[in-house]
């Protein structure tokens, strides 16, 4: 009975502990909400190249269709690809953990009751939702705007659904593959280098760059075995339709393995690396 | 101290060279560097390759078909790395100079400050990028002299015209970039710099032909006029890629603007550079 309420207690206090950690980087993130707005708003310019690139892509192939896309679905791809990349990218995660690691400040968390990567976790949920809040209106402004684009209008709830899930899906997977490429820093201090070539990678794979589908069909069935589709390419390839409503789901399965064999990675090599690590001074 | 001339050239020499020794100071880092680069080229190369499976050329009958196209991307790679190779840093540099005050000792130095704040770091792992803007660009001429229907001829007057067309566009792109850098002075401090730069300069990517239909006219003459960097590229591109018999009077005049657009360039920005610096209040003290 007693430890029943005490394991109670502990959990109460869990909660408090981390609901405190999300306030505090919630009011840290809205101190630089105008100019949040204004950088947000401003990293839809590359898209109006986009347009005029591909509208002239499509003028000289004299196709109405590249592949599953118009003119105008390429266009809405790229625009979703924004949103699905406002849930993956984890700008700062991973050259942070570095930090942490090289200046010796890991060491805070080693002494306080507070898990590593719960806190960065939870301060990227803190981060991603305040962005949403601010950047929602530029957002929906340009979506608004380009609603044109979408020519198939909106998904059914169910499709909808699955969108919103492979968001989520994709934030959490692009969390725990940065985590775990962080964490390498407790073998090689200097992982710059590597940060870059995963980010120019992941630009290519994710489809960021261009959809993935139009890529030959060897290296389209290569990338799909890759993780990395699922933070650009798949939340908007189930908005648009691309992917059959029966196979959604199986894909979203797939993700969910992704997800665990990356959370697994990163808490083997973050007990492993602690053990390694050795601290001095205060 | 009067009549006293710092060689320029001594001192960039001294600079470049002080990069060189502290960038292989640093070696395996170095070489990852370059490595990243050329990756990101070939990236690019795949992601137009692939687009050009799909079609002949980017937009109907404006004749910039693969190899056509592949001569303007070498072009950018070959700017984009010089500016990456010479500015790029150093913008970065000045406006952290600016919010630390540290651009004090930059004032106090006795050679010019623009000078002394543009060139004292030289990113010399870019500079494989313009390597493989070189190597791109002689495979697709290649590629274009040898074709069985109508090969192109290299004319002397594009090969004299390509590489000073290059100069200009690179001092285009450095006065857009001082012109951001010095507005940290008033701002405090200008993080979004980068982002920014890449924003305006991402027009400047494509052939200026894709933006006159419809609104994009709008753009066409913003980014060609007002701030030129639809110049910058496409002139030079241009002329090596085609035939300088085939261009039109409207290319020839902008191509004569485009001169015009650098000399003017160059003086705002030292305008605008001087008065940023008038309006230089230190840091602490």
């Amino acid at each position: 009975m007693a430890t029943a309420i005490s394991s109670q207690r502990h959990t109460g206090s869990r909660i408090k502990t981390w609901w405190t950690i999300l306030k505090i980087s919630l009011e840290e993130r809205f101190v630089y909400r105008g100019d949040f707005a204004l950088g947000t708003l401003m990293r839809f310019l590359p898209i109006i190249t986009q347009i005029f690139l591909w509208y002239a892509i499509f003028e000289a192939s004299g196709k109405n269709r590249i592949e599953a896309y118009t003119a105008n679905g390429v266009v809405a791809y790229y625009m979703l690809t924004m949103i699905s990349r406002a849930f993956s990218s984890m700008p700062g995660l991973c050259s942070g953990i570095t930090l942490l690691v090289r200046d010796g400040e890991i060491k805070k968390y080693l002494i306080q009751p507070i898990d590593l990567l719960g806190f960065l976790l939870i301060t990227r949920i803190a981060h991603k939702l305040c962005y949403y809040a601010i950047a929602l209106i530029p957002f929906a402004f340009v979506f608004y705007l380009c609603r044109g684009f979408f020519e198939s209008g909106w998904p059914d709830v169910q499709v909808l659904c699955a969108y919103f899930l492979s968001l989520i899906l994709g934030f959490l997977l692009g969390f725990f593959i940065e985590a775990s490429l962080g964490l390498v820093s407790f073998w090689f201090l200097e992982v710059t280098s590597l940060i870059f070539v995963y980010n120019l990678l992941n630009f290519f794979l994710s489809g960021h760059m261009f959809p993935l589908d139009l890529l030959p069909v060897w290296a389209s069935e290569f990338v799909s075995l890759l993780p990395f589709q699922y933070l650009a390419y798949y939340p908007a390839a189930i908005f648009l339709g691309t992917i059959p409503p029966d196979q959604i789901w199986q894909g979203l399965a797939v993700e969910a393995c992704w997800l665990v064999i990356f959370i697994i990675i990163a808490r083997v090599m973050l007990n492993r690396g602690i053990h390694r690590y050795s601290g001095f001074g205060g | 101290m009067t009549g006293y001339k710092p060689s320029y050239f001594n001192v960039f020499l001294t600079f470049a060279r002080n990069s060189l020794v502290r960038d292989m100071s640093f070696r395996t880092n170095f070489i990852l560097q370059c490595i990243s680069t050329i990756s990101w080229t070939v990236m690019n190369i795949g992601f137009y390759l692939i687009v050009f499976q799909y079609t002949d050329s980017i937009g109907k009958e404006t004749g910039w078909g693969r190899d056509e196209f592949f001569v303007f991307l070498a072009t950018t790679w070959i700017i984009n790395s010089l500016v990456q190779t010479f500015f790029m840093p150093n913008a970065q540099q000045f406006s952290e100079l600016i919010r630390s005050g540290n651009l004090d000792f930059a004032l106090l130095k006795p050679i010019d400050t623009q000078f002394a704040i543009s060139f004292p770091r030289v990113d010399w792992a870019a500079l494989s990028n313009l390597l493989m803007g070189i190597i791109l660009l002689g495979y697709s001429l290649f590629q274009l002299t040898t074709k069985p229907e109508n090969p192109l001829i290299l004319d002397w007057r594009a090969i004299l015209m390509y590489p000073f067309y290059i100069v200009c566009g690179t001092v285009i792109m450095y006065s857009v970039m001082i012109i951001l850098a010095s507005t940290s002075v008033w701002l405090g401090r200008n993080q979004t710099l980068y982002n920014f730069w890449f924003y305006i300069t991402n027009f400047s990517r494509y052939p200026m032909e894709i933006y006159k239909v419809g609104w994009g006219m709008a753009l066409w003459v913003f980014f060609t006029f007002l701030v030129p960097v639809l110049l910058v590229v496409n002139i030079p591109a241009r002329i090596m890629a085609r035939p300088l018999s085939t261009m039109n009077s409207q290319m020839w005049q902008l191509a004569g603007f485009a001169i015009f657009a650098t000399l003017a360039c160059l003086f705002i920005s030292r305008r605008i550079f001087v008065r940023a610096l008038k309006s230089y209040r230190s840091a602490s003290s």
